[in-house]
């Protein structure tokens, strides 16, 4: 093979891994879109929240410990304790679904009924109020997130490829990252577990019922408030996933919640309302940008990723409004 | 008592259609006016002018012209960021004027001056935005917001990347000469504030006139029926296409002045990213949600407040309790998104419905009901 179908395949390889993380925070977005027709713009910072919180808690950081040195003079910054990661994670679970009940009473509960916009703007609001308050807690520099995932390029892969080359090209084997591998097995563990929950569990199938229609939900005796507390508990928990994969990547920093705006071009190509389709956008998205920029990027200054996955789904919305996999959206009069 | 039509005959059908038919309002409308033209000028310096009030003058602009696709025309845009990138480079190379290279040779049209600037970049941006607006012939509601993203992320790069539109300034700035009308320069460094503030009034006070009194004649009737419905709307014979389109031109014409304005007269020097970024859309976004969507008075209320809480917020926290400014920039955004949330649970109508109850309330005052 020539090198440069080589360099197309290994950029193709981990256009897919960008793909499935970007499926990751699509996904958290599709459950609560599902469940209750709020679309979260919080999804992003929501991630951000939860990996701040993990670093926080296995690092031993004193929380709001900015704020009470301001106002009392004191000097508190760390309790002193490190924490395994496994331990980490699940008091951050516990966080987010308290963090999700919070939301659901504090607010969604007083917004039931109201135009959608409206319910958009209010995870904007929540957005922000997040942001300043991840920060508040947590201090807004960058941090390191080490929870024992493997770094670097993956160098079985490198041997391998290496000898697939022609003879005499110079080609020096492909270079994948192995946290991108991990973060793919682990996408693929978290949807295969969410569809297994949501079909054959009893709080999966009220979920189902509720996404449905509310008001037959309500009237079999489901109860509404749990289910979208368990709603937005997942989607927290799909957000401490993803802010994991993306944390431990580029470290947990402000942009991190800016993940969330590369997740939208991914829903709309696969329908807000569909899990398959979140994953095969995601895919779609990925590859698509990595080639357009190995491609074309070069012909025009480059950093084209930042807005072709949005023009790729406009273009591909003209031709069907609802997304690959959406409900066929039928209007009456 | 004061505040009610009783009494208030109008004997023409011009006196019957104007904007304000309730003489109260009226009055209070001309003396806002005089007090903007003739006593505000006198009594400002630049930090007054630099911190609020060209703010709050042209992001009311921006979200008018917002208000009137999403609030009449119900068709969402998180575009707004990339629309007024459009009309601040427009109007910087109208300002200095226009070059084309022809074989390595640079042609250039003279200098446009400034006010004339600002009102063609308003018709490039009108003429982007028509572009950018014909997907929403096939794209509705929710997956129309995200596409207007694209609008934003790739008018920012576009910007960033064009050499042509920031004429090769090695630092991918554009910074405004000085210009100035009558004489009087109102961009570059050395203005003085009341010229500045009155150039932008000017604008808002033309602008805001042709917004109310297109949203009262067919033209808004038309785009407020393809925001309730437009399948039926087309029934009845509104053209989609023509409402829809003519709306996303207006309003982009509006956002483009306000962009034109931000970077010619506020902030002097402009990089893209950073000036009209994905949260300046939301900004505007929220101005007109928290102000009111359908009213013209909620986006000035929506745009005076967003633009002073933060100023307020500063100096209270900052000034008055003496806290490190990054703790009180984290509070500022937990207060914002706090009072956002608050305010979209308690009147998702904005401060313009708060005012239409005080209104009806007055009516009737001092009787209960």
């Amino acid at each position: 093979m020539s090198a440069a179908f080589l360099n197309t395949l290994e950029v193709m390889a981990n256009g897919l891994m960008a793909g499935v993380l970007y499926a990751l925070v699509a996904l958290g977005f599709v459950l609560i879109y599902k469940a209750s027709g709020i679309f979260n713009y919080a999804q992003g910072v929501m991630a951000l929240f939860a990996a701040l919180t993990l670093v926080g808690i296995m690092e031993g950081q004193v929380p709001f410990s900015h704020l009470i040195n301001a106002v009392l003079g004191t000097d508190v910054h760390h309790f002193g304790w490190h924490l395994p990661a496994l331990v980490g994670i699940v008091l951050t679970i516990a966080i987010m679904v308290l963090f999700a009940w919070f939301v659901q009473q504090v607010i969604f509960k007083h917004l039931v009924g109201q135009e959608p916009i409206i319910l958009f703007m209010a995870t904007i609001g929540l957005a922000y109020f997040m942001e300043g308050f991840g920060d508040m807690m947590w201090g807004s520099d960058i941090k390191t997130l080490n929870v024992g995932l493997p770094q670097g390029g993956s160098f079985a892969i490198e041997d391998i490829t290496r000898t697939w080359a022609a003879e005499g090209e110079r080609y020096y084997g492909m270079y994948i990252d192995n946290l991108d591998m991990i973060a793919t097995m682990v996408a693929a563990v978290l949807v295969g577990a969410l569809v297994l929950f949501s079909q054959y569990t009893k709080q999966g199938r009220a979920m189902r019922a509720v996404a449905d229609d509310h008001q037959a939900a309500l009237s079999v005796g489901i109860n509404l408030n749990f289910i979208w507390v368990l709603v937005w508990s997942l989607a927290g928990f799909v957000a401490l996933v993803a802010g994991i994969m993306w944390g431990a990547k580029s470290g947990v920093q402000f942009s991190l919640s800016l993940i969330a705006l590369k997740a939208l071009p991914v829903l709309m190509l696969g329908g807000f309302t569909s899990i398959p389709g979140a994953i095969v956008g995601g895919l779609i998205i990925g590859v698509g940008e990595k080639l357009f920029e190995f491609w074309i990027g070069p012909l025009v200054g480059g950093a084209t990723e930042n807005w072709f996955a949005y023009v790729l789904a406009l273009l591909f919305l003209v031709f069907r409004p609802q997304g690959l996999f959406g409900e066929k959206i039928i209007e009456r009069v | 008592m004061l505040y009610r039509e009783a009494g208030d005959y109008k004997t023409s059908y011009v006196d019957d259609g104007q904007s304000f038919p309730i003489k109260f309002d009226r009055i209070g409308f001309y003396a806002v006016l005089l007090v903007a033209f003739a006593v505000i000028p006198f009594l400002i310096n630049s930090y007054w002018v630099n911190a609020i009030f060209l703010p709050f003058l042209i992001y009311a602009i921006a979200a008018i012209g917002l208000n009137i696709l999403v609030g009449y025309a119900g068709q969402v845009s998180l575009g707004t960021g990339g629309f007024m990138a459009v009309g601040a480079y427009a109007c910087y190379k109208f300002m200095t004027g226009i070059d084309i290279w022809i074989d390595g040779v640079q042609y250039a049209l003279p200098p446009i001056n400034i006010f004339f600037s600002v009102i063609l970049a308003g018709f490039v941006t009108a003429f982007v935005g028509v572009l950018f607006g014909l997907p929403s012939l096939r794209i509705k509601g929710f997956y129309l917001a995200v596409a207007t993203l694209a609008a934003q992320f790739f008018l920012v790069w576009l910007f960033n990347k064009w050499e042509w539109a920031y004429n090769y300034s090695a630092s991918g700035q554009i910074n405004a000469p000085e210009r100035g009308v009558f004489g009087i320069p109102v961009t570059g460094p050395a203005t003085e504030a009341w010229a500045t503030y009155l150039f932008c009034l000017v604008f808002v006070v033309i602008l805001a006139f042709i917004a109310r009194n297109l949203t009262r004649g067919s033209v808004g009737r038309k785009w407020m029926a393809i925001r309730d419905m437009d399948i039926a709307a087309e029934i009845i014979g509104v053209n989609p296409l023509r409402a829809k389109l003519t709306a996303f031109a207006v309003s982009s014409f509006y956002v483009g002045i306000a962009g034109a304005l931000f970077f010619s007269v506020y902030l002097g020097a402009v990089e893209v990213g950073e000036a009209f970024g994905i949260q300046k859309s939301f900004l505007v976004l929220f101005m007109v949600i928290i102000g009111g969507l359908g009213s013209i008075f909620g986006s000035f209320a929506g745009a005076a407040f967003l633009v002073l809480l933060p100023v307020l917020l500063k100096n209270v926290l900052v000034g008055g309790l003496g806290w490190p400014t990054d703790l009180a920039a984290h509070l500022e955004f937990m207060i914002v998104g706090a009072l956002i949330v608050t305010f979209l649970i308690l009147e998702p109508h904005g401060l313009a419905q708060l005012w239409r109850v005080i209104k009806e309330k007055l009516r009737l005052w001092p009787f209960p009901h």
